[in-house]
């Protein structure tokens, strides 16, 4: 157990990863790189930093994907 | 060209980056030792702060922090001065569902409270201006998700900003006329553990997730204005 989850957690965020670059539809991207920063910040918790870690939740999970959307929302939706 | 550029500079910082490793044998404790030892064995005695890293970004490298809190002044203003005399009109965003609405006015003084309580135990409790400031901005986006006319008042939240930046200046000031240097600790200690210890570090990280909190929703503020 000590060693599957954070296994598990890197292969989540590699694959969130790739999917924020390769994804076309802006949104969906935003909604991946929100899941890289979720991931982080659990690994920041694991790795005894809870101070990083509400940093990390707070700010890479909550206001960068509102900011993302609302500026997506003010220009185009699909990259070409 | 463009190409033999890219590799040539990946060349040199690849020779840099490996033949600056190689003298480091892999997994050493790289830093200076004695360093983190000395925060860790006199950094509750000397600050009375118990979360130890709250007493180094407040305490020992409060100044970096003073610049850290410049930095997202600075920010706040430019996005305020790009996005000037952009707004568009609110009227045609879609109402949000009386579900959302129940929750958000549920939801929001529990927020609110939740990132004061982060801010003002941020000596005993993980977290600190920071953090307490963002999560306060948190509850403030619900809102402006929730309320197609939701409004912030400016002049209250240049008020809160300015006068929480010029609270940080002065403890530092006092710091220098009480004490040794700028941020000195000039209050008394108190006994650890309690919430009205530390001395000035409650004071300034409460000053920082208020400035945090207010520059925040100013930029939240500034971006849902423009949304047609």
């Amino acid at each position: 157990m000590q060693t599957f989850l954070p296994i598990v957690l890197t292969l989540i965020l590699i694959a969130a990863a790739i999917l924020t670059v390769h994804l076309r539809d802006l949104i969906a991207a935003i909604a991946a790189s929100s899941v890289i920063s979720l991931i982080a910040s659990i690994f920041f918790y694991l790795l005894q930093a809870p101070d990083v870690a509400m940093t990390e939740a707070a700010v890479g999970v909550g206001l960068t994907t509102a900011i993302f959307v609302i500026t997506v929302r003010k220009t185009r939706r699909y990259e070409e | 060209m463009k190409k033999v550029l890219a590799l040539a500079s990946l060349a040199v910082i690849g020779f840099v980056l490996v033949s600056t490793l190689r003298l480091v044998p892999f997994g050493v404790n790289k830093m200076n030792p004695q360093v983190a030892e000395r925060y860790l064995r006199e950094g509750v005695a000397r600050t009375g702060s118990v979360n130890i890293v709250t007493a180094i970004v407040v305490n020992y490298r409060g100044f970096d922090t003073l610049g850290e809190v410049t930095v997202l002044f600075l920010a706040a203003t430019g996005l305020g001065a790009v996005l000037f005399d952009k707004r568009g009109k609110r009227t045609q965003r879609t109402p949000a569902s009386l579900i959302v609405k129940s929750a958000a006015l549920i939801l929001f003084p529990l927020i609110v409270l939740l990132g004061a309580y982060v801010f003002v135990h941020g000596h005993l409790t993980p977290g600190g201006g920071f953090q307490g400031g963002v999560i306060i901005a948190t509850g403030f986006l619900l809102m402006y998700m929730a309320f197609r006319s939701y409004d912030v008042s400016h002049t209250w939240l240049m008020a809160i900003e300015s006068l929480a930046g010029t609270t940080f200046v002065v403890l530092g000031l006092l710091g220098l006329v009480y004490g040794r240097s700028f941020l000195y600790n000039f209050l008394p200690l108190g006994t650890a553990n309690a919430v009205f210890s530390a001395g000035v570090i409650p004071l300034i990280y409460v000053a920082i997730g208020l400035k945090v909190g207010s520059e925040l929703t100013g930029i939240l503020d500034h971006l849902m204005e423009t949304i047609r």
